[in-house]
């Protein structure tokens, strides 16, 4: 994995710290960022970690611009070890799948999908090899979910499956971007899986919509007082399918402040996760279920 | 208070922007030419960040229902105060009851407006601007509607009634823009041939422009150095596994049409992008209408580097030449 540094005009600095997307590549944007932000340099102004890459915005009246490459390259060699294993949470996600309000959506836009006579999860299914879009349901909500970048519109989270490559879902975005996309839909786009923070535009294939907020600008949201964007990068993800009327009934006990995320405390380990990766995401799910329990 | 009595095109509340938040999708916001409304604050006495409105194309109708000062910057545009016509760049007085209003468009396609003591909604992660997509900051996260009753500040400092910008602090408007563009990114993804006509070409500014960012179309479609898709890129030769975009940057997806991202960016995405345009070239585009001819020019770091360094010699010097007039 060679890092490679460019500016993006005269304010940004950017790092790819490999052109292809692993959890090896986004350790290793987040622990530079996290040592970045510890070096304090005079002059960086916005740290912008993403999935296999990362951002600086700098002030050139400041620092000039080959001075913060050379500042950032010392630190890149001085930290050869890549720091694998953060302290961060996991998070239940409700997910009513195949859901009327995305459905809606997607059939207004079959003349920009790659298969008009079907649905996205159709799609989805087929190229993913599985028999049914029941199937495909149950591989996408099985294993976890890492968070590796915020971004694209407020809050909007990409999230990387937790699963060897062999099986990781990959679908291609839409063949032209659509007009319409419903807040809070669950969509894919090659093997990246998203929540629509906001309503509006996207390419991303649309499989179904969660109740539960992740962005909001008036902070009434009992789980967004304190700050009114919901991800950052390095949560983990747990989508649990649900039906309709567990669907409004969360909707209803959100209107009405009673809902509390199912969320927990864990410590995340690259290596170990790696070892058996089967294995760990089920520890790391169970910490959900003692959760819900208590 | 000010009250809108018609709200034009789409009119917006901008300060200077809410830097901070880029790396959880919440862009820098604030007016699209930054000159423009510093130099509209600067005319009416108030410090530089302190919002006001920013209105394209077409001008509102503001009933004012205390004294106050106003200045208008940006694009040209006939500027009226009851039935008289007023100039641009300008320091004008309104009186309690009158009412500001616009005529015709002359060039140019943004207009700010700056009112004694700013305007005065509450801040949303330390700015008033509005970002229209998050539904953040300005009027509950919206564009300014008729009806609309803005308060106003109470600090602001003196300027003269009638205090002007001389000609040759204003931006010069034409017929043609020239963008400078740093070449990086993923400058490698395209050809040399690309590389070579993409700065060659005429371009031309397409429909589809807002605060998010500005197409453009015209120019021969840029071609693609063959590549093994890398995981998780996408198997389009435009695609990149999704990272973070620069304010500036231009993507240009499937190689067809330039999109430059302004100060409403989205923060990410997947497409790759060539370079961007340098800050000092920014406020510019923000005054582009639909089809003006555009040449992207090529420049280093230092030649970057220098022009920024005229912009902020252009500022001193107006705040000096407004100074010297008070």
């Amino acid at each position: 994995m060679e890092t490679r540094y460019t500016f993006g005009g005269d304010e940004h600095l950017f790092v790819e710290c490999s052109e292809e997307m692993s959890l090896e590549a986004f350790f290793k944007s987040l622990s530079l960022t996290e040592a970045i932000k510890k070096a304090g340099i005079k002059g960086i102004t916005e740290i912008c970690p993403a999935n296999a890459s990362f951002q600086l915005r700098f002030d050139p009246d400041i620092i000039k611009p080959n001075d913060l490459l050379q500042s950032v390259q010392i630190i890149e060699k001085a930290g050869k070890k890549i720091k694998r294993s953060i302290k961060t949470r996991i998070i239940e996600f409700p997910v009513l799948y195949n859901d009327p309000w995305t459905h809606e959506t997607l059939m207004r836009f079959r003349d920009r999908h790659q298969m008009p006579d079907g649905t996205d999860l159709d799609y989805a299914a087929e190229i993913n090899n599985h028999e049914s879009v029941e199937g495909f349901i149950k591989a996408h909500s099985e294993s976890p979910w890492f968070v590796t970048m915020v971004g694209f519109v407020a809050g909007l989270p990409f999230m990387y499956q937790m699963v060897d490559r062999d099986r990781q879902i990959q679908v291609p975005k839409y063949l032209r971007p659509r007009t319409d996309t419903p807040k809070l839909t669950l969509g894919h786009g090659g093997c990246f899986a998203c929540i629509y923070s906001v309503k509006g535009a996207g390419g991303y294939q649309m499989f179904g919509i969660t109740p539960m907020p992740i962005y909001d600008p008036t902070q009434s949201v009992e789980h967004l007082k304190d700050f009114m964007v919901f991800f950052r990068p390095g949560d983990i993800v747990k989508f649990r399918p649900i039906d309709m009327s567990e669907y409004e009934e969360i909707v209803q006990e959100i209107e009405m402040n009673q809902y509390r995320p199912v969320i927990k405390e864990v410590q995340f380990d690259l290596d170990q996760y790696n070892e058996n990766t089967k294995k760990y995401n089920n520890e790391l799910v169970k910490a959900l279920k003692d959760d819900r329990d208590n | 208070m000010i009250e809108i009595i018609k709200h034009g095109l789409l009119t917006s509340i901008q300060d200077l922007g809410r830097p901070g938040y880029f790396h959880l999708g919440i862009p820098l916001s604030g007016a699209m030419d930054r000159f423009a409304m510093r130099v509209a604050n600067l005319l009416v006495g108030n410090s530089e960040d302190l919002a006001g409105l920013e209105a394209v194309f077409m001008g509102p109708q503001i009933k004012f229902e205390k004294d106050a000062l106003v200045a208008v910057t940006g694009a040209e545009i006939s500027v009226k105060i009851d039935d008289e016509e007023y100039p641009t760049w300008t320091t004008l007085k309104v009186k309690s009851g009158q009412v500001l209003s616009f005529g015709p468009l002359k060039s140019g396609a943004r207009m700010y407006i700056a009112i004694s003591g700013g305007i005065d909604v509450p801040m949303a992660l330390g700015s008033r601007s509005t970002y229209l997509v998050g539904a953040l900051g300005g009027v509950n996260g919206k564009a300014i509607a008729k009806g609309d009753r803005l308060p106003l500040g109470k600090n602001h400092g003196k300027v003269k009634e009638g205090t002007t910008l001389s000609d040759t602090l204003k931006p010069i408007s034409s017929k043609q823009a020239e963008l400078r563009v740093l070449p990086g990114l993923y400058w490698h993804r395209i050809s040399p041939p690309s590389q070579k006509t993409f700065f060659d070409d005429e371009w031309k500014v397409a429909l589809e422009i807002d605060r998010m960012g500005y197409r453009f179309k015209g120019g021969t479609k840029l071609e693609f150095v063959d590549r093994e898709p890398p995981f998780g890129a996408g198997s389009d030769p435009s695609n990149i596994v999704d990272s973070c975009y620069s304010y500036g940057s231009i993507q240009v997806p499937g190689g067809v049409e330039p999109i430059i991202l302004h100060r409403d960016a989205v923060s990410g995405g997947g497409y790759f992008t060539l370079g961007a345009v340098i800050s000092a070239d920014m406020d510019i585009i923000g005054q582009l209408q639909p089809n003006t001819p555009t040449f992207f020019k090529k420049v280093d770091m230092n030649e970057a580097l220098q022009a920024r360094l005229e912009r902020v010699n252009l500022l001193e010097k107006v705040r000096t030449h407004i100074n010297e007039q008070g």
